[in-house]
């Protein structure tokens, strides 16, 4: 055999094999999918059924009576929202500051906060807990939202690692020139970095979406949930009735936001993805 | 000369100014609550009376926690999808490097467990894993295999939930590992190939050494990810599993804390566990050191 041939088999067997593997990775998303179409005679049927008959879509109707979805995507939107917008400013003006500006003391505090993330959450939220219950916050959304207001340690990172692509001389000549440093920043940096800043706060936000820990902690009432902690309650409730259509339908609903934003962005997320690896 | 200074000095504030809310937030709610952290775990705290120190009281009741030790053994043992996913991840990158077509789409369905909510996921594997109408079971009774009620038996919970956190984390792995070779040059391969290396010379020669610092990056990653699993175990174990066989270290806590109120207890095991992720840290940054010799 020749090289070219031999290099077509071979392309062959792993296009194969990447096939096979992309079947077990898609295919129990798609089962709960075809699920959230069925009626109970499908659901249970051996062996399973992949394509209902026919569609029922009533239950995509009846979650949203069945519980509390709508106001639990609309918490996580509150939540996600908030934080991504506040927390992307304060994190990019301080990558900013930490890249591009001389102040003493600079290094070691980056120092600092880059040690931080190896304190786990789980080790500082009983005290934090604390905090917010004295302050009466407890089933509010506020101790989601307030402590990611002040910046994201991992997105400055990231930012101040992009920022030193950016050549000093810009900077240095719109100084001379007497632009103040919020101009600095505002006109000159952040456009330059738009498009890591963008990656940054998609997976950000995705990252507050999906969150369970910590709302499962601050929220009790079902009204003040988030949308994981609704579906989560969907599947303790519904699943002892065996409604598995319903349950599906929810949680294709938690998922659907961050498959299509996923989708529309997955160029800008996977190189955000991979520099962060290999940089890290 | 001192309109300079004066721009100097201007700096400094400015500079200043613009790292305070990061810097507030890290003091505020990490260093601050680390510290009453540390505290609370020498003392009988219950979230509501006085905190009495009771020195290491804690610590050596955890020592003889038999529910602690389960929690313990169970979060290490579901490490064992660390390696499982790693060579599973490499060969899928060493696969999709190679150029095959739909690279592109291959990425992103791989990718797609990654950006998946974890509780929605978790209830989706939950229904897989039923042990009657299981999408797991009902593939395996192809083969003639009549699967168990993988979350009801205490010897599949742990595997069951080993190949859900797989899954979902592949295409993390994967892509950080194709990244990681697309940055290897061409021309060691082609010098390889010249002396005559077969494939899985070259690979174990250059690909697996070039690798390294991904390897290492997602191994750390993955210990301290792995180590506060606690998503799964709530959603589809809420009471700890099966002889509490799937309960982890962070569920335990999680229980300990918000469900009994045992705020002093709960601490010292946050304690335990935050030194345990500061050691795996730690041990990264010196094998790093060693290995920036080994490339010299």
């Amino acid at each position: 055999m020749n090289m070219t041939s031999r290099r077509r088999v071979t392309h062959s067997i792993i296009f194969v094999l990447l096939l096979i593997g992309a079947v077990f990775m898609i295919g129990p998303l798609l089962w709960m999918l075809s699920t959230s179409f069925k009626d109970k005679q499908d659901v249970f049927a051996l062996p399973p059924v992949w394509i209902p008959r026919p569609f029922h879509f009533d239950k995509y109707s009846e979650i949203w009576e069945a519980g509390p979805l709508l106001s639990g995507i609309k918490n996580s939107l509150i939540i996600a929202v908030t934080v991504t917008v506040v927390g992307t400013f304060t994190s990019s003006l301080a990558a900013f500051s930490f890249s591009k500006l001389r102040f003493p003391g600079k290094n070691k505090i980056f120092l600092l906060m880059l040690s931080s993330l190896m304190i786990p959450y789980p080790a500082v939220m009983i005290p934090q807990f604390f905090m917010f219950s004295k302050l009466g916050w407890i089933d509010t959304l506020l101790p989601l939202i307030v402590p990611g207001l002040f910046g994201n340690i991992v997105m400055i990172f990231f930012l101040r690692q992009y920022l030193s692509s950016v050549p000093n001389a810009i900077i240095e000549a719109a100084k001379i020139d007497g632009s103040s440093y919020f101009r600095l920043y505002s006109s000159i940096t952040f456009p330059l970095i738009k498009p890591a800043v963008a990656a940054q706060l998609i997976l950000w936000f995705m990252g507050i979406w999906n969150d369970y820990l910590s709302p499962i902690i601050y929220l009790n009432s079902p009204e003040k949930q988030t949308l994981q902690l609704v579906i989560a309650n969907f599947n303790a409730t519904y699943a002892i009735q065996t409604d598995y259509p319903l349950i599906m339908a929810a949680s294709i609903i938690a998922l659907l936001p961050m498959l299509i934003i996923f989708l529309v962005f997955q160029k800008q997320i996977i190189e955000s993805v991979a520099i962060s690896g290999v940089k890290g | 000369m001192n309109a300079k200074l004066g721009l100097y000095r201007k700096e400094k504030i400015y500079g200043f100014l613009f790292i305070l809310p990061p810097l507030l937030g890290l003091l505020i709610f990490t260093l601050y609550p680390m510290i009453y952290s540390i505290y609370g775990s020498f003392t009988d705290w219950d979230g509501l009376g006085q905190m009495n120190f009771i020195g290491l009281g804690n610590f050596t009741d955890l020592w003889s926690d038999e529910l602690f030790h389960k929690a313990l053994f169970n979060t290490l043992f579901m490490m064992l999808g660390i390696p499982i996913g790693i060579t599973l991840a490499l060969l899928l990158a060493l696969g999709l490097n190679r150029g095959v077509p739909g690279t592109t789409a291959f990425r992103v369905i791989y990718y797609v467990p990654v950006i998946s909510s974890l509780a929605a996921v978790s209830i989706m594997w939950n229904w897989a894993y039923n042990g009657d109408y299981g999408l797991v079971n009902q593939f395996l009774d192809l083969f003639g295999i009549s699967g168990p009620n993988w979350m009801a038996n205490k010897y599949t919970v742990k595997p069951a939930l080993i190949i859900m956190a797989v899954w979902k984390g592949l295409g993390y792995t994967m892509l950080l590992y194709l990244a990681a070779l697309q940055s290897v040059s061409r021309s060691y391969y082609e010098a390889a190939e010249l002396d005559g290396a077969n494939g899985f010379q070259s690979f174990w020669h250059i690909t697996w050494p070039m690798v390294r610092p991904v390897t290492f990056f997602i191994i750390v990653t993955n210990i301290i990810g792995g180590s506060q699993i606690f998503t799964e175990m709530n959603i589809m174990t809420p009471t700890g599993g099966p002889e509490y066989a799937s309960a982890s270290v962070v569920f335990y806590i999680w229980q300990k804390a918000f469900g009994n109120f045992q705020m002093g207890y709960a601490s010292a095991m946050a304690v335990f566990l935050g030194v345990f992720i500061f050691v795996v840290t730690l041990i990264q940054f010196r094998m790093n050191e060693k290995q920036s010799f080994d490339v010299d």
